[in-house]
């Protein structure tokens, strides 16, 4: 296979299957959670689980400041990858106009070179958050296979990004079909891991707030 | 599989619905859990990182409620839920647990991490690994109606005590009554003053109240325990003796899971709406002094701070009330850090304070109530909660802190107005 084969089978086939992949696993494992249903809660209520639940889907992105000082690393790093993997998958140039071909959606860029900086400091924060998976006592005995794995995935769109962008150790093709290789990875993977989170998150917290609302607790 | 494992892993499904199921989905492992919890922050054993303490629920919902689990089983790929893992997880379970709900409010996912370990327990208890403690807590309070044994000559006796003291009549079984007061055992055996300060209030108040004699526990063992049909067959005795009594409020009294059980769990347990409210006292006092009925005289010049209960606040939504009552009885009211909702538990709620096995943990995670208590230094700290009150008491004289208890109602009593 040329590189120009290469390329336009991550773009053509290689893009098809794993975003088929991606979006069935997705609707499967979310409708799993959501048939399961739930009991009504009979209790008197004190306070209303819908406000609740939707606004601990928000307030829950920011920590009190006991659990800011005492999982530091965590936060900050967390925070600071999450940010980092929006503004490189969202608002750089190349990636909207990719988006704009699938979904005819457009919306505007940040400038190219800022994106560039985002990306290195991006990969540096998922280096300290291995790191801090590997030294920390509790996220040493929690980590598997899975949230290695995860981190792997996680970390390699970037790395080819950055290396494609700045063609380093071979001709352009082969590094954009590495880098759409790297991302087709993460879409097959994602419904079958922890990656999962970054949908159920979401009817986690709405739950969270749901329950807590309903006896008149702000959660 | 034995039969008692089959019982076990059959609870555990049983427990697994939406709430679970996206809990799961949504673990990345992040560990900020275990630094919400006073178990893992005191002891710094990973062990007892909240979400760790749920495998035996997580291992169920995986396997049968997924279906890429489902299929991983087929291939005997996923982990299995065996006598091992939960004789092993005994001790994560009801040691090194109180149900606190702390680590509910920080997980970044939304994760009600405390319900899930709740749930854990009821296949713990189905297959039988419970601490002995608690499984004799729980026979009694099935087959005396009360966990440390009280039986109602016992309540008989102190009410004859309290009416001695008071001058005031203790009404039982009145029928029609608005309010009918629940009590837990360690208030009948250990602070009866409370059933006085109640019989004051009400009198001022001119509130019409009663104790049942048919049901006048209010805790709950069941619930700690961690089995569904005890816990319902001892909310079914309070539903039973409200409806024969027309009362229009149940009274919670100072005790954190009695709240939880009655108020919160109680419906769902039996399975209906109850006809009739369910208050804990410090609502009840809060609606008095709203509608202006509630009078005090003097204030208290000591420093005092207020121990929420975790089951009260946290878990349970009275978290205002106590404070607008302290502020009318004292010019000197200090919070602890983290006060209200992110309050740190005194480590013996949950089962913990019966289960002696405990013992050892339970003074260690002390720790933290104690540097919160340090960062203050108040002259008495005021609960709602015998339970928290009695811990509190053993654990401060165990680290040599002499600071005075006082309950919230009781302390208010003396204050009333002439």
């Amino acid at each position: 296979m040329s590189e120009i084969e290469f390329l336009s089978w991550v773009r053509g086939t290689g893009f098809q299957i794993a975003v088929v992949i991606f979006v069935a696993g997705v609707i499967i494992r979310i409708s799993e959670v959501l048939l399961l249903g739930r009991k009504t809660d009979l209790a008197e209520a004190k306070g209303s689980s819908m406000s609740g639940g939707l606004k601990t889907m928000v307030t829950r992105s920011f920590p009190d400041a006991n659990t800011l000082k005492r999982s530091m690393v965590t936060l900050v790093a967390g925070y600071v990858f999450h940010i980092g993997l929006f503004v490189t998958l969202f608002l750089f140039a190349p990636h909207i106009l990719m988006f704009k071909e699938v979904t005819g959606l457009s919306w505007p860029a940040l400038p190219t070179a800022f994106v560039d900086a985002i990306t290195v400091v991006t990969i540096i924060s998922l280096f300290i958050i291995l790191a801090h998976r590997m030294q920390n006592t509790v996220l040493r005995f929690l980590t598997n296979f899975e949230d290695i794995l995860v981190w792997l995935v996680t970390i390699l769109p970037l790395i080819t990004g950055y290396i494609a962008f700045h063609r380093i150790g071979a001709t352009a093709p082969t590094l954009l079909a590495v880098h759409i290789l790297s991302v087709e990875i993460l879409l097959v993977l994602f419904p079958f891991t922890k990656l999962m989170h970054a949908f159920t998150l979401f009817i986690a917290r709405w739950y969270n707030g749901a329950i807590s609302s309903y006896r008149g607790v702000s959660s | 599989m034995s039969a008692s494992l089959e019982a076990g892993v059959n609870a555990l499904k049983e427990q697994v619905d939406s709430t679970v199921a996206s809990f799961f989905s949504s673990c990345v492992h992040c560990g900020m859990c275990a630094d919400a919890c006073l178990f893992y922050t005191e002891t710094g054993d990973p062990h007892n990182t909240p979400i760790t303490k749920t495998e035996p629920l997580r291992r169920i919902w995986k396997s049968e409620y997924t279906l890429f689990g489902r299929i991983g089983k087929k291939l005997g790929l996923v982990k299995k839920v065996d006598e091992k893992l939960l004789a092993e997880w005994e001790t994560l379970v009801y040691d090194s647990c109180t149900l606190c709900g702390r680590c509910s409010m920080v997980c970044p996912v939304g994760n009600d991490i405390t319900s899930m370990i709740r749930k854990t327990r009821e296949g713990m208890a189905a297959a039988g690994y419970v601490p002995e403690g608690v499984i004799g807590a729980t026979k009694r309070a099935v087959t005396i109606g009360s966990p440390m044994g009280v039986k109602l000559p016992a309540l008989l006796a102190q009410i004859g005590h309290v009416e001695k003291d008071t001058g005031l009549k203790i009404p039982l079984d009145v029928e029609g009554a608005e309010y009918m007061l629940l009590l837990s055992s360690m208030e009948i055996m250990n602070f009866p003053e409370f059933i006085g300060s109640i019989a004051k209030i009400f009198d001022k108040v001119g509130a019409s109240w009663t104790i049942s004699t048919k049901a006048f526990e209010a805790t709950n063992s069941g619930i700690q325990i961690g089995v569904s049909d005890i816990a319902a067959e001892l909310v079914q005795r309070i539903v039973d003796a409200a409806e024969l009594l027309k009362v229009k409020t149940v009274i919670s009294p100072e005790c954190g899971h009695a709240y939880m059980a009655i108020r919160w769990e109680g419906p769902n347990l039996v399975g209906k709406p109850f006809g009739f409210k369910v208050r804990h006292i410090l609502e009840v006092l809060e609606t008095f002094r709203l509608d202006g009925r509630l009078n005090t005289s003097g204030l208290e010049s000591k420093k005092l701070t207020y121990h929420d209960p975790c089951q009260i606040a946290r878990r349970g939504g009275v978290i205002d009330e106590p404070r607008n009552l302290i502020n009318m009885i004292s010019d000197n009211f200090v919070e602890m850090p983290d006060a209200g909702k992110m309050n740190w538990c005194c480590g013996a709620g949950g089962g913990v304070s019966s289960n002696e096995r405990a013992d050892k943990v339970r003074l260690k995670v002390f720790q933290r109530k104690k540097e919160q208590l340090d960062e203050i230094r108040p002259d008495a700290i005021v609960s709602a909660c015998s339970n928290c009150r009695i811990n509190l008491e053993e654990a401060l004289e165990e680290y040599g802190m002499e600071i005075p208890l006082l309950g919230l109602t009781e302390t208010i009593a003396e204050h009333l107005a002439d």
